[in-house]
Parts: C-alpha cells; sequence; structure tokens
C-alpha cells in the first residue's frame, strides 16, 4: 500500500498533550478531537491539514499518557501515515490498533522539510521525498503487525480468531 | 531470566521467554478509567462482544474528570457506569469508593505480586513496585482484553538501576531517585524496556516511595518499572482492609540474569530534584532553581497523592503558613488516605496552613478541573509530567518536585530546598 502526501514536520518528543489536549478529552468523538489536533504545538495545523497529508515527527513521537484519542484525532485529521525517527511504545501500539499507519525512518524524517511531498510504501517500508528526490529504506512493518493492519485493526483481529 | 521474563514466562504458558519474543499473556487485573474505558466499550459493543471475560478481572474507576466537571465528562463517565452495571463489573468504583486509580488498586489489593495488569492508562506501570509486571495500553488494547483475557505483548529488554550507599538526607524520596534517573537517561532512554530497580537504596524506601518510583517509568519510555517484592510489600499488603482474594507469587530475577545495560548511582551524588519545564527529563538540583516564583502548588496524583507524602506535607506545613500570592492545592489520592489524613490531624494542619483539600481526583494533574493554570503562570506539582499546557494554559510551566520540595515552596512562595524552612 502506498501513501502520498504534503509532510507536516515536528520536532522531538511531541507528546500526547499536545497532540491533544486533556480539556478536550472529555469526548472521544473523532471530528471534534480532529478540530484541536496538535493545537498547543501548531495552531495553525487543525485548520490546514488536508486529507491525505503525512505528519513527520523526531525522536519519541506520541509520548506521554496512554490516550488512543491522540492517533483517532491525527487520523480523524485526514492524516494518511506519520514517518518519525521513532515512536514512543504506546502510541505505537495505538496506532496499529486503530489502523493508522505509522512508519519508523530516521533519515527520512530528519531530512524532510515542511511542505515536501513524501510517498511511504508500508510493505517494503519504502519511503520516497518526491520534492528532494531521495529515497529510504526503513524496516518493513512486522509481520505480526501486518496482520493486525490487514484484518483492520485488533478488534476485527480479535473477532476473526475468536470465532474459529 | 529477569523477574520481567520469569512473570511474562508463568503467564504464557512457557518454562522462558526471551527478549524480542512476541507472546500472548494472560492478564490478571484489566483497568481503564473515565477517559479510556469508555473508547473501549465502544468497539467492545460494536464489535458484538457480549461479556467480558471475568467480572472480577476487570476494574473500572472514574478518576480523572470525576466528580464530573461538565456535561461532556459526564455523558462519558455514564457510559463507563451503565457498561458495569450491565455486565456486573464488580470493581467499579463509584465517587465516594473511587481513588486515583494507582493508588486505589493497591488498596484494594486488586495488584499482587507476579500479576500481569495491564491498564488504559500509561501509569499503570506503578504497580511494579508490588513486583507485578504492569504496563499501560490504549483503549482498544483494553476492549480486546476484556474479551479475551490476554494480551499480545514483546517481552522487553531489562535495564537495570542499581541505587546504592546512603541517602544525602531525610527529605530524599523515590521522587528525587526517579527524576534523578530520568535526568540522567532521558525521556526515552528506557524505551520499550523493562526498568528493574535494585540496592540498599531501593530496600529502605517506604513502600509509598517505591509507589512514586515506579509510577515514573514510563517517563522514560519503559514498558515496566519493576523491583521484587520483600517484606514491607508483603506487609503493606496484610495492612490493607480488604485481603486479596488471589493468591499471588513472588519473582526474583536470576543471578546470572541477562541485562541489556546496568547504571550504577551512588545515593551520595542524588541531590533532591526538580523537573523543569516541559519534560521530566530537565531534572535539576533543587539548589539549581533560584528565584522561580510560584502561583500555585499541587500535593497529589498517583505519583504522590499517598498518605506518606501527605504526612511529610504536614510535618513541613505545621506552624507555617501558605505565602501570600501562591494556592496550595492538596488531593488525598484515596477515600482511605482522605479519611486518614482527616483522623489523624493533617486536615487540620493543611486548612489551618491557608491550603485547600479536596476529594480524590486527578483534576489538575491533566489539566482536567481543579486547579487549571492560566496564562503565564508557574505552577510547581507533586505530579509526574510537565508538557506544555499538561496544567492548562500552552504559556503556562509546571516543574516536577517531591512533596518535601512542594511544601517548602509553598512556605516561600519560590521553589525552595525543604532543609531553609
Ligand atoms: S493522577 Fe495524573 S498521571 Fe495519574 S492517572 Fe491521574 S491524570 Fe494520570
Amino acid at each position: 500500500m502506498k501513501l502520498t502526501g504534503k509532510a507536516w514536520k515536528f520536532g522531538n518528543n511531541v507528546d500526547t498533550d499536545v497532540i491533544i489536549p486533556a480539556r478536550y478529552l472529555n469526548t472521544s468523538d473523532p471530528s471534534e478531537l480532529a478540530k484541536h489536533c496538535m493545537e498547543d504545538i501548531d495552531p495553525e495545523f487543525a485548520d490546514g491539514v488536508r486529507e491525505g497529508d503525512i505528519i513527520v515527527g523526531g525522536a519519541n513521537f506520541g509520548c506521554g499518557s496512554s490516550r488512543e484519542h491522540a492517533p483517532i484525532s491525527i487520523k480523524a485529521a485526514g492524516v494518511s501515515c506519520i514517518v518519525a525517527e521513532y515512536f514512543a511504545r504506546i502510541f505505537y501500539r495505538n496506532s496499529f490498533n486503530m489502523g493508522l499507519p505509522i512508519v519508523e525512518c530516521q533519515e527520512a524524517a530528519r531530512e524532510a522539510d515542511a511542505g515536501d511531498i513524501l510517498t511511504v510504501d508500508l510493505t517494503s517500508g519504502r519511503v520516497i521525498n518526491e520534492t528532494k528526490n531521495r529515497s529510504y529504506e526503513s524496516e518493513p512493518v512486522p509481520i505480526f503487525m501486518q496482520e493486525l493492519l490487514s484484518a483492520g485493526g485488533l478488534m476485527p483481529y480479535t473477532m476473526k480468531n475468536l470465532s474459529k | 531470566m529477569t523477574i520481567t521474563e520469569k512473570i511474562l514466562a508463568a503467564h504464557s504458558g512457557s518454562d522462558r521467554v526471551t527478549p524480542g519474543e512476541l507472546i500472548t499473556c494472560e492478564v490478571d487485573i484489566a483497568l481503564g478509567n473515565d477517559i479510556t474505558a469508555p473508547i473501549a466499550i465502544k468497539a467492545f459493543e460494536e464489535h458484538g462482544a457480549k461479556q467480558v471475560f471475568d467480572k472480577k478481572r476487570v476494574v473500572l474507576v472514574p478518576d480523572h474528570f470525576a466528580p464530573n466537571k461538565d456535561i461532556a465528562s459526564a455523558q462519558q463517565a455514564k457510559v463507563m457506569r451503565d457498561f458495569a452495571k450491565d455486565r456486573e463489573i464488580e470493581n467499579y468504583f463509584e465517587v465516594g469508593k473511587m481513588g486515583i486509580e494507582h493508588a486505589l488498586l493497591p488498596e484494594e489489593n486488586l495488584s499482587l505480586p507476579g500479576d500481569v495488569i495491564i491498564g488504559a492508562d500509561s501509569h499503570t506501570c506503578t504497580y511494579g513496585a508490588l513486583g507485578a509486571f504492569s504496563t499501560g495500553i490504549g483503549s482498544t488494547d483494553l476492549a480486546a482484553t476484556m474479551i479475551t483475557g490476554q494480551i499480545w505483548l514483546k517481552v522487553p529488554e531489562t535495564i537495570k538501576f542499581m541505587f546504592k550507599g546512603k541517602k544525602k538526607n531525610k527529605w530524599i524520596s523515590g521522587k528525587d531517585l526517579i527524576l534523578y534517573t530520568i535526568g540522567k537517561i532521558g525521556v526515552s532512554g528506557a524505551l520499550y524496556k523493562a526498568m528493574e530497580f535494585c540496592g540498599d537504596v531501593i530496600d529502605e524506601l517506604s513502600m509509598d516511595d517505591r509507589f512514586a518510583l515506579a509510577n515514573m517509568a514510563v517517563e522514560a519510555g519503559a514498558k515496566n518499572g519493576i523491583m521484587k517484592a520483600d517484606n514491607k510489600t508483603l506487609a503493606f499488603i496484610d495492612s490493607q482492609e480488604v485481603k486479596p482474594v488471589r493468591d499471588f507469587k513472588i519473582y526474583e530475577s536470576d543471578s546470572d540474569a541477562k541485562y541489556q545495560g546496568v547504571h550504577e548511582y551512588d545515593a551520595e551524588d542524588i541531590e533532591l530534584q526538580v523537573a523543569f519545564p516541559s519534560l521530566p527529563e530537565n531534572a535539576r538540583p533543587v539548589g539549581d532553581a533560584k528565584d522561580i516564583v510560584l502561583d500555585q502548588i499541587v500535593i497529589g496524583s498517583c505519583t504522590n497523592g499517598r498518605y506518606a507524602d501527605l504526612e511529610i506535607v504536614a510535618t513541613l506545613l505545621k506552624g507555617n503558613k501558605v505565602a501570600r500570592g501562591v494556592r496550595m492545592i492538596i488531593i488525598p489520592a484515596t477515600q482511605r488516605i482522605y479519611k486518614k489524613a482527616m483522623n489523624t490531624g493533617l486536615l487540620d494542619v493543611f486548612i489551618d496552613a491557608g491550603a485547600v483539600v479536596s476529594t480524590p481526583t486527578c483534576g489538575p494533574c491533566l489539566g482536567g478541573h481543579m486547579g487549571i493554570l492560566a496564562e503565564g503562570e508557574k505552577c510547581l506539582a507533586t505530579t509526574n509530567r510537565n508538557f506544555v499546557g499538561r496544567m492548562g494554559h500552552p504559556k503556562s510551566e509546571v516543574y516536577l518536585a517531591s512533596p518535601a520540595v512542594a511544601t517548602a515552596s509553598a512556605v516561600t512562595g519560590k521553589i525552595t530546598d525543604p532543609a531553609v524552612i
């Protein structure tokens, strides 16, 4: 599966409190959460982001709380994929469990600038920066996680295995 | 094997597990709160699940926005309350019985040594203080575990943290040890890893200090923080009003267990710590925090809202007053802690000094309610996170410290070493 979109660039340690502040956690409605996505780190993001855009993060993206509201708000904002140097543990799990593709690729994340057009091939792990004409390899998604993604996330996967 | 590996092996039906291995693990307790459980419940119901795997092993605690702060949070809490009623969840703790989840479960003896506990809350790692494997997960994981009683996990590598020697002074607490550690290794210094704490200094810590220490393992990116259960752990379990309804087992790391790394810290080098905004890794000795004038002090949270913490606050506050211009908010973590503090006169000390005492809630810790910061305000809190906007306005600031430093600072109005007052 290939995804192409415009990059929104963020730094290191983007935490779940800036992705979606707790003052909005009194709802879990995805479209409400999307309106405030990244509000405390980039107030322009929620208005400016377009369907298919890609978030580029630095090290330890998604650190902090276990709130699934964070990947939910990002997905509902239209973001197709996150490329980061590496992700915090719970955020990594949550993203796969709810079907938001994420890729760990240090070089691609470091070299991308805001506005670059990126193409991410989830199967091979290849990230292409179309603007800079550069291509990067990353570890393909582990088999078990690929199974999760192809089942449509952890819940469909669990229900399918239960009925076996 | 390490303690963590032994517990995971025992819960996945194997004699041995190795770091990196993906396992399916039986879960002793699955925990959710008023923010994370509603999303799990929605997934549970949408996928046609009928019943939870075990009515005694699902624990639901409305603590974040409870007592409900507005209509939206009331609706959300109701989702969990209705679910608990419909599915006959035994361990649902309504307001009045409720406390901050990670202080409440040990009191209820729901978290026991050798357990695997997963919780849709990142500070679920707290139960490592009892020698349990416990880790935070998201709502979808919680939904799946509520159905199957199992979870998929990657066995983490373990990093050992050994604390030796004598603490510099009596105010040095579990909070200082963990802030110091995070200051050394950074907020992703233990990413995906188990942090195992040991050494004389750990053996001497009170249980409440051990909880504070294990609680913040996630702030170093860890999957879990753990230490071996000992006589203090057993005494703690015994002393609770509610007795355990399950057997438990104590695990110890083998002498030839493999560690990904070993860090040795000498307690002599560890000063009282303050983590500067806006990451817990910005920990510095309290002496480096000169002339930082504060607007608010918060004592509470799943890190430092326990009885031993309140006792320290009262010791330092007795005969003193909260400085003019400072708001001091004290939140006992559970109803039992609240009641004990009332019976032993701690609440009188707090109120006489000019502090306010709240019903148990997470409240300001996550910027929920009961002490939100305005633009430009500075707060010193005994909580565990000081991210941008964590306690309110994105241009407010949170400093993290122990109850002793927080109380001394409340008295002077700026960040202060308790030795001074
Ligand atoms: S007290 Fe703070 S850190 Fe602990 S569970 Fe509540 S919100 Fe989370």
